[in-house]
């Protein structure tokens, strides 16, 4: 990690500001993206991450602050940096009349790829991403996760060492999904350096070693997925299906166990580093107080508890408590 | 002021690198190549129905138009509007398409490829289809012998010119079209009357004069004025200042679908 940190980043933003006309989508973010990393940027819809992703490759200009790729600034030189960028955006944008290889040679052209090595590079492409099989079929007639192998596969042509994801996953089948996320741990084992947005946490912690959670343009937490998992929770999850309203009585000897809780519709979810001790004392202490439980599951703590625990909350109560600097560990007894 | 903000990209110099405007042309014309048969049909039936209709049909009544027979007026103004059909239904349809429903654009300008590239490379297209179908129509009507004189040959050059100037507008209507149905409003209000008003179907001496001068406002005019000489070989001094025209029109608004386009897409 340290040594990483002392080369050059490949992408640095410093205070990254976007705005469209009066709404800030981005407010002054800070992040830096070293080589070889797969950093992730998660948060719910509008938190500002497809804005970060639409900067980084020129698209969207800039607003404030700097944001610079392979040490370069974006504003100034978009048309080299964008010959080292694939990009996967979230729109299915690929032509859809013409055939899977065809999309992959005209898409070469625009990097100025020579015919022959375009010619060389699509046949790579489509084994890598099994899609030879329907290489001369118009897209058009293509399902939804074989389009967005082709998309990634798309992404490939130049050979890019910076791979821009917006949501690679978003809208497939969990078969479709594993074959994405494989090939671009692949891709990553081989070097390529990727910033990746998702709402998926299953993605987010498959995939990359740092990441932030944005909310309404602001980072609110930062740092590497089992890292905000301890963080902020807890190494276990403790789902209680007791109902919200069980009397607080319940935890009387488990208090000092349980790190945080989340009401979850009628469950509650526990987390703590003592599972099995936890769901001992709750339950010894429902069967005393007659509290029915209807059931019990003890797991892993997911990031996507992280998640629910730092945007979930704050959606229903003061997002104030969610900026960086005023994170507390622990002792959520507040949140319900 | 964002208007100020126009004024100032109108005046700034467009980023282009003319290999990648050539890529954007070869997308588009690699598509043209899978389709030209029911593409060549929709835009080249039309004209020839007109012909057939007008010149052999109606022509039979009408007397001589400036010592012609109604056949030899009509045939190479109809060079001149079907280039016109075929680029505007292009550029609007088409590039609308290609924006808003397929996100080709989007997904050119992700490479080192500029939107001003991708707008020009457009343009580019339409022009190419308008001299296209212009010339087809030419060949035709040298089969039918309706073509009097080698200067034909240099027909395609104000075809050329107004095709660029159509495909300009058409980019710059498709840049704030809100959805498809818009078209028909360009159609309605811009295109077919040009198609009757322009010296296409009768001279517009008979016109009133305040309807004179609009036509003077159309390219349509100024290709039908231009061509019409070059085709029945009676070309003098004046078609070059329909050539002017034509490329004044072409050099001074170019600017603007390229800003516009740019202002639609980019957030």
């Amino acid at each position: 990690m340290s040594a990483d940190q002392q080369r050059q980043p490949v992408v640095l933003a410093s205070n990254l500001v976007k705005k469209y006309g009066d709404f800030i989508a981005v407010k002054g973010v800070n992040f830096a993206v070293y080589p070889g990393e797969c950093f992730g940027l998660l948060g719910p819809n509008g938190a500002g991450k497809t804005s970060i992703i639409r900067m980084t490759y020129g698209f969207s200009p800039v607003s404030d602050g700097l944001l610079s790729v392979f040490g370069e600034d974006i504003m100034l030189r978009p048309r080299a940096i964008k010959s080292q960028i694939g990009v996967i955006s979230q729109d299915d944008d690929l032509d859809p009349v013409l055939s899977v290889r065809e999309n992959l040679i005209i898409y070469a052209g625009y990097f100025q790829i020579d015919r022959e090595t375009a010619k060389k590079r699509s046949e790579e492409i489509l084994s890598f991403m099994d899609l030879q099989d329907k290489a001369d079929e118009p897209v058009e007639n293509l399902s939804g996760g074989l389009r967005r192998r082709l998309t990634l596969g798309r992404g490939l042509i130049n050979q890019p060492a910076l791979l821009l994801l917006d949501e690679p996953t978003t809208g497939l089948d969990p078969y479709a999904r594993h074959l994405v996320w494989h090939r671009l741990r692949r891709l990553k084992e081989e070097g390529t350096t990727m910033l990746l947005t998702t709402h998926y946490m299953e993605e987010a912690s498959q995939l990359c070693d740092r990441l932030i959670i944005m909310y309404q343009g602001e980072i609110v937490e930062e740092g590497q997925p089992e890292g905000l998992i301890e963080r902020h929770l807890g190494k276990e999850a403790l789902e209680l299906g007791a109902g919200c309203g069980c009397p607080d009585s319940l935890f009387d000897d488990s208090r000092e166990l349980i790190r945080c809780r989340q009401g979850m519709g009628d469950d509650l979810v526990l987390f703590t580093d003592h599972g099995l001790e936890l769901m001992d004392r709750v339950t010894a202490q429902a069967s005393r107080q007659q509290i029915p439980i209807r059931y019990r599951r003890l797991r892993l703590s997911n990031l996507e508890d992280v998640f629910l625990q730092l945007t979930g909350e704050s959606l229903r109560e003061d997002g104030a408590a969610l900026l960086p600097g005023k994170r507390r560990e622990g002792e959520r007894e507040d949140a319900r | 002021m964002p208007g100020n903000r126009l004024w100032q990209n109108l005046l700034s110099w467009p980023d282009l690198s003319w290999p990648l405007v050539y890529r954007v042309f070869c997308r588009n014309l690699l598509l043209f190549r899978k389709t030209w048969m029911a593409n060549i049909m929709f835009n080249f039936v039309e004209p020839v129905i007109y012909l057939w209709a007008l010149g052999f049909g109606l022509g039979v009544y009408v007397n001589k138009i400036h010592g012609l027979p109604y056949i030899n007026f009509l045939a190479p103004a109809l060079v001149a509007s079907s280039s016109m059909f075929a680029t505007t239904y292009e550029m609007t349809y088409g590039s609308f398409t290609r924006m808003s429903v397929q996100k080709v654009f989007q997904s050119m300008v992700a490479t080192p490829v500029s939107m001003d590239d991708v707008v020009l490379g457009e343009i580019l297209y339409g022009t190419f289809k308008g001299v296209l179908y212009g010339t087809v129509f030419l060949t035709v009507l040298a089969v039918f012998g309706l073509v009097r004189s080698c200067w034909a040959l240099l027909a395609p050059v104000p075809v050329a010119l107004m095709a660029a100037g159509f495909s300009i507008i058409s980019m710059i209507w498709t840049s704030i079209a809100p959805g498809f149905d818009s078209f028909e409003y360009f159609f309605t209000l811009l295109i077919t009357p040009m198609f009757f008003l322009s010296g296409v179907f009768f001279p517009l001496e008979t016109l009133p004069a305040g309807v004179r001068l609009l036509a003077w406002f159309t390219p349509l005019y100024h290709a039908v004025e231009a061509v019409r000489p070059l085709i029945l070989g009676t070309a003098t001094r004046p078609v070059w200042g329909h050539l002017v025209w034509l490329a004044a029109l072409v050099l001074l608004t170019l600017r603007i679908p390229l800003v516009m386009v740019k202002k639609r897409l980019i957030k």
